[in-house]
């Protein structure tokens, strides 16, 4: 796109590509994780509030794949990024695809994605590159309601009844392995920032924590160190949830290829 | 958790500025927080409202439908109540 190249000129239509598919893969994946509670929910309400946030994640995903497509100029749409890759051409982190477990361990995942993405989102907004910096400006509000929505539910259940707390507590552990990769850095990152598209994850760390910490706090919760991070996602080395996944997620495109509706 | 330690709310949306809170439903909720939450999430998707109030339905006093004939069958017969008795002159135009 002109307006991507004469904006952010010393970054390649092949790294901004990367970084864009990263953040896309990010949200396909997560919203589609969501939308698998649909019909499944503990009540009503959660049955419409998380297909509510998985709708908003794969609003972005779309404006991210649309974008990319155009940076990458192979002519692919959406539709073919988004559903047609293979299990290594994902390069979304890890957290992303963890199984949803039960609602604490979703509402954990959420939380701490949506505390990951708030402070990236609002760094975007003031992006040099002004498509992202529109996707930022609305998605900026989408994942503040996120944070607001899941950081209850983490205070209401770590700080709940003996069996609540016990879940959170379970999901903490659970999720501490997924939380180093969010913020690692490397040549795509490096690049992306230093031509001032979005700020390099590494830097996020204290925002993260800044959400995180009141919130844990008010739950009763302790942080958990993990001995060693897993790690691989942004290579495409996924764990055996995805595949499962994909599978599903995929299963229209595969079978009737090109189809729309 | 037992269906019964989550309390039921009742929502009001206020549609656009101007116009008065209105009755929509309610919503199953902990606390207040947690019932504007649930309100937003499951009265609000397609843009219908720009304030949200929640109020416990224990909150609410009711009349008795028991008592449906004498609180309001004595307002029927009196038609006078009803201002349908002027002319209208044209230029004020629709009322």
């Amino acid at each position: 796109m002109a307006a991507a190249s004469s904006t952010a000129p010393s970054i390649s239509g092949e790294t901004l590509t990367a970084f864009l598919l990263r953040l896309a893969d990010d949200h396909l994946v997560l919203g589609h994780r969501l939308s698998e509670w649909c019909g499944h929910a503990p009540m009503l309400e959660e049955d419409l509030a998380m297909p509510n946030m998985a709708l908003d994640l794969i609003g972005q995903a779309r404006s991210l794949y649309q974008y990319a497509g155009e940076v990458e100029g192979k002519g692919r749409d959406e539709d073919q990024i988004a559903y047609v890759r293979r299990e290594r051409e994902y390069v979304n982190c890890l957290m992303a695809e963890r199984q949803n477990g039960d609602f604490a361990h979703t509402m954990l995942r959420q939380f701490y994605f949506a505390a990951f993405m708030q402070p990236l989102w609002q760094a975007m907004m003031t992006s040099t590159d002004e498509r992202l910096a529109g996707i930022a400006a609305k998605a900026e509000k989408e994942v503040a309601y996120h944070i607001r929505h899941a950081g209850e539910w983490v205070v209401r259940l770590g700080d709940g009844t003996e069996e609540s707390t016990r879940r959170m507590k379970a999901a903490v552990e659970a999720l501490a392995p997924y939380v180093d990769e969010l913020f690692e850095s490397d040549d795509v990152t490096r690049a992306v920032a230093g031509a001032g598209i979005a700020p390099d994850p590494s830097t996020l760390r204290p925002a993260f924590d800044a959400i995180v910490g009141p919130v844990f706090a008010e739950a009763g919760l302790e942080w958990v160190e993990t001995p060693y991070g897993q790690t691989g996602g942004r290579q495409g080395r996924h764990g055996e949830a995805l595949g499962f996944l994909l599978a599903e997620l995929q299963y229209m495109q595969r079978t009737y290829p090109g189809m729309t509706w | 958790m037992s269906k019964n330690q989550i309390p039921l709310w009742e929502v009001f949306i206020r549609p656009r500025n101007g116009l008065a809170h209105k009755h929509c439903g309610s919503v199953h909720a902990a606390d207040e927080v947690m019932a504007l939450q649930a309100a937003r999430d499951v009265y609000t998707r397609r843009g219908e409202g720009t304030s949200i109030w929640v109020v416990p339905s224990s909150a609410i006093t009711a009349s008795d439908p028991e008592n449906k004939d004498e609180n309001f069958e004595p307002a029927m017969s009196k038609v006078y109540r009803h201002p349908t008795f002027y002319e209208i002159p044209e230029e004020v135009g629709h009322m």
